[in-house]
């Protein structure tokens, strides 16, 4: 927000590499892959996200306090499906 | 002679009803926001005073299961989301935090207007609910029986608490961006006060936590307003799912509510022990310690619910671990007292009320994050003093000592020693006199939310009640002989408690309506006791400031 | 418009900063603070479809089949697509071509707007389907109930994505109205910065709602 934009070529490219991506995650659901479906899903749309967030949105170009908000936000995210994950994927430990 | 009070000041620019109520001005917002607050505290009081009275006896002969339902629902609603959240930040942080770092206002001032009209409609939305009939699922909407089974006002009364939550995200975001850019230069962040420390990290929690109530309401909306199966067992949804969502919040909001009372606390001692803060980076950092650790608890309050076993083993050591930060800052505030020329006005009555009473509510907070413990006295009238203790006998006490403290500069006069001093006497023993007798009543085995309890429980009750009544005196009096000061109470002029501080050495009482004459130069570190005011070493009111940041304007991390 | 008039009305700060930069820097972080708070609201939405597919894996993953892929992965493409043209619209704003930035802006919208109806078209779809979670749900299927949950967490989530894109359509037509009375400046333009960060996000959230929702049964 307070850098130089890029050039217009790269936009350009970024959607690009979105659309062949979208290609690819509907593609690849076809394939079995067995238990590595559903992580690949989820990391090709983490890859699309990482491209929107650093390239349209400028996180690449933005100041270290900027980045660590976005972050932050990710990880109380993380913090809230881990430790619920953790309730119920033990549920069944007790017999 | 009397003290100057300025011209023109933030109360007198301005004095009609429509300049007031399109304020953008962070010390009248503050005002607006005291109006509200103590309206909501007198109205949770009504309902409190409702339970108490029907629990002198123990058959029901005032209200039905279902009326006294309602009761403790809205006393929990108003006071958790309409008192103790926004208490301390929307009125003194508001009012202070610009001061204290050196701004002129906060860095959005119209989204703090806005978060003002935010908060008046949900409580709009929450006095309409009490009209018409109420709520009865308790503040915490535990499904199903919100989603469901309940035959009262759940949506309009989740609708109510959904708006204040922006209210309080609006506050929290502002307060975050203005500490962070609009320090004055010279103010770094280990020279800032320790109650800007405390509310910053109240801030965070508000930002991150509050969405997840918001969505978690939305969904038992959903499902009672159109019947889409969420949390309904019956088509494969679980009630924990709500109770994790629920929580995920309400356990980081009591950190919310406490936090700013500690940051009231840290100001309050070291004011009134005469000295700075013993150990002020431990306590700096341990305000976000107990931001970052508060997040990792929420299942303590799930304990007995059906969670895993394992998972709750998990959160019974993380609960224990959060206590460290707390234990942290009661040590320091201690130290500091410890060696410390210590006056006993009025908000060091309750500063000193808070340490020990807020040490019992954590004590016993520490027995509750023991399973063992806990699953005898889940649901008792144990968690009820517990947490009491800590929102009463903590928050309540910082609030009462912050509004003594801070009254000379907000309102230009002095509130009269004397009846303060009585009043927090009176609170102090009314407070202790209601609900320690609920410690024994819990662990021998009183269930929470019951109106009917076994006889011989009834001397307790009734001690407990005739507390709750001297209480009220207590919070009553300060009404009185506040708002007679504002009018009458001898001008206090800028420093009346000799305390350090930019609010107290560089702005008047009342303050002008940009706060400073010019922007303030920080050459020093917080509560620098071992100095005069500053007044005094600098001179005059106009020489001084060192005028104009110029390139070095408000330091950014 | 002079000019000149122009330049100091919009380029003087707010009262309470000191200088432009300060203020670029304070709308830009309380921006990504109140995106924060967006990602906690739809993250726990997430979380609940996160559970519920893992307790009823074989229901949901019925429910994923059942909606429209095409629809979807189409959606998905014009939203990618509008983000483009939302960062260009901004990029010529920076270059002073204040007429193409609005026609992108006006894109955008569009393509916003091409969005929601496909949405419209889908849910119209599912309710005559009697898909729709509550007293009219009907299900052949072996797990009647947990797939109504499944819908339950279908229209939550895209439900309220659908109601982040029509607030960002009202801001864009909003924008695109004061940037025609030449509002923003290459120096000082937050407020449309705000929007495109905005819009940017509730693309994010679709990135990852669209595999979530639609590609989790396959392969059959």
């Amino acid at each position: 927000m307070t850098a130089r934009p890029p050039a217009p070529r790269i936009y350009y490219l970024v959607c690009g590499a979105l659309l062949a991506l979208l290609l690819l995650t509907v593609a690849v659901s076809f394939i079995d892959l067995g238990a590595f479906n559903v992580p690949l899903a989820l990391a090709i749309a983490v890859a699309k996200a990482l491209l929107v967030a650093l390239f349209f949105m400028h996180l690449r170009d933005a100041v270290p306090l900027t980045r660590l908000v976005a972050v932050a936000g990710l990880a109380w995210l993380l913090v809230l499906f881990l430790l619920t994950f953790g309730d119920y994927a033990t549920r069944g430990w007790m017999q | 002679m009397s003290p100057p009070r300025p011209e023109l000041n933030y109360l007198n620019n301005g004095r009609s009803l429509w300049s007031w109520l399109t304020t953008t001005d962070h010390k009248r917002i503050a005002l607006l926001y005291l109006f509200s607050i103590t309206f909501f505290f007198a109205l949770g009081g009504l309902f409190a005073a409702g339970i108490r009275l029907e629990l002198f006896t123990p058959e029901a002969d005032l209200f039905t299961s279902d009326t006294y339902n309602r009761l403790f629902t809205m006393h929990g609603i108003i006071m958790v989301w309409f008192f103790l959240i926004p208490s301390i930040p929307t009125v003194f942080g508001n009012f202070l935090i610009p001061m204290m770092i050196g701004a002129r206002d906060l860095a959005f001032p119209r989204l703090n207007l806005a978060s003002w009209y935010v908060f008046m409609l949900g409580g709009l939305f929450t006095v309409i609910v009490m009209f018409i009939g109420g709520v009865d699922t308790g503040w915490t909407f535990y499904t199903p029986y919100s989603s469901t089974y309940s035959n009262s006002y759940v949506i309009l009364a989740a609708a109510g608490v959904f708006v204040v939550g922006f209210s309080s995200i609006f506050t929290g975001l502002n307060f975050i961006v203005s500490v962070h850019t609009l320090r004055a230069p010279g103010m770094h962040w280990f020279r800032l006060p320790l109650f800007v420390w405390s509310n910053y990290a109240t801030s965070i929690i508000m930002v991150l936590a509050t969405p997840v109530l918001a969505i978690v309401l939305v969904l038992i909306a959903l499902e009672r307003a159109f019947g889409m199966p969420i949390f309904n067992p019956y088509k494969g949804g679980d009630p924990l799912l709500f109770q994790h969502l629920f929580w995920f919040y309400s356990h980081p909001a009591v950190y919310i509510m406490i936090l700013p009372g500690m940051g009231v606390v840290s100001e309050l001692v070291a004011c009134f022990a005469h000295r700075r803060i013993y150990g002020y980076v431990f306590v700096a950092w341990a305000s976000l310690g107990i931001a970052l650790l508060g997040f990792f608890v929420w299942g303590h309050h799930m304990f007995v619910s059906g969670q895993s076993m394992y998972a709750g083993f998990v959160f019974s050591f993380l609960s224990f671990m959060v206590a460290v930060p707390s234990a942290i800052k009661v040590f320091n505030w201690t130290a500091t007292l410890h060696r410390g020329s210590i006056t006993f006005h009025a908000p060091m009555l309750y500063a000193l009320g808070f340490i020990g009473l807020f040490t019992v509510g954590g004590m016993t907070g520490l027995m509750l994050a023991a399973i063992a413990i806990d699953v005898h006295v889940h649901d008792t009238y144990f968690i009820i003093a517990h947490f009491h203790y800590i929102m009463v006998g903590g928050m309540v006490m910082a609030y009462m000592g912050a509004l003594h403290f801070w009254w000379p500069k907000m309102s230009g006069r002095l509130y009269p020693e004397w009846p303060a001093i009585l009043a927090a006497l009176i609170i102090f023993i009314g407070f202790n006199l209601t609900f320690f007798p609920q410690f024994i009543l819990g662990y021998n085995g009183m269930p929470r939310r019951y109106h009917v309890y076994p006889e011989e429980f009834q001397l307790l009750n009734v001690m407990s009640t005739a507390g709750a009544s001297i209480l009220g005196v207590g919070y009553v009096l300060p009404l009185f002989y506040l708002i007679w000061s504002f009018f009458k109470g001898k001008p206090a002029g800028p420093n009346p408690w000799d305390a350090r501080g930019l609010e107290w050495e560089f702005a008047d009482s009342p303050p002008i309506p940009n706060n400073f004459p010019a922007t303030p130069l920080v050459t020093f570190a917080a509560y620098a006791y071992d100095r005069p005011d500053i007044r005094l070493l600098t001179g005059e009111q106009g020489q001084r400031f060192a005028i104009d940041a110029g390139p070095c304007a408000g330091e950014t991390l | 418009m002079e000019h000149v008039e122009l330049a100091s009305r919009t380029t003087a700060p707010h009262h309470q900063f000191d200088d432009l930069l300060q203020q670029r820097r304070a709308y830009e972080m309380g921006m990504w603070i109140f995106l924060v708070t967006e990602l906690l609201l739809f993250g726990g939405l997430f979380l609940g479809y996160a559970v519920y597919r893992n307790l009823h894996t074989a229901a949901f993953q019925a429910g994923s089949r059942e909606l429209n892929l095409l629809a979807g992965a189409i959606n998905t493409a014009v939203l990618l697509v509008s983000s483009l043209t939302m960062a260009l619209a901004l990029h010529a704003l920076q270059l002073a071509r204040r007429r193409a930035a609005a026609r992108l802006l006006a894109l955008t919208a569009l393509l916003g707007a091409l969005f929601l109806a496909i949405k419209a078209w889908e849910y119209t779809s599912h309710v005559l389907h009697h898909k729709f979670p509550g007293a009219l749900f009907q299900s052949s299927g072996p797990h009647p109930g947990p797939l109504e949950l499944f819908y339950s967490f279908y229209f939550a989530m895209t439900g309220l994505h659908a109601a982040h894109m029509l607030v960002g359509l009202v801001v864009c037509a909003i924008m695109i109205g004061l940037l025609r009375r030449g509002r923003f400046t290459p120096e000082s333009h937050a407020p449309l910065e705000m929007t495109g960060l905005y819009w940017h996000f509730v693309d994010i959230v679709w990135i990852f709602l669209f595999p979530l929702l639609y590609l989790m049964g396959y392969p059959q």
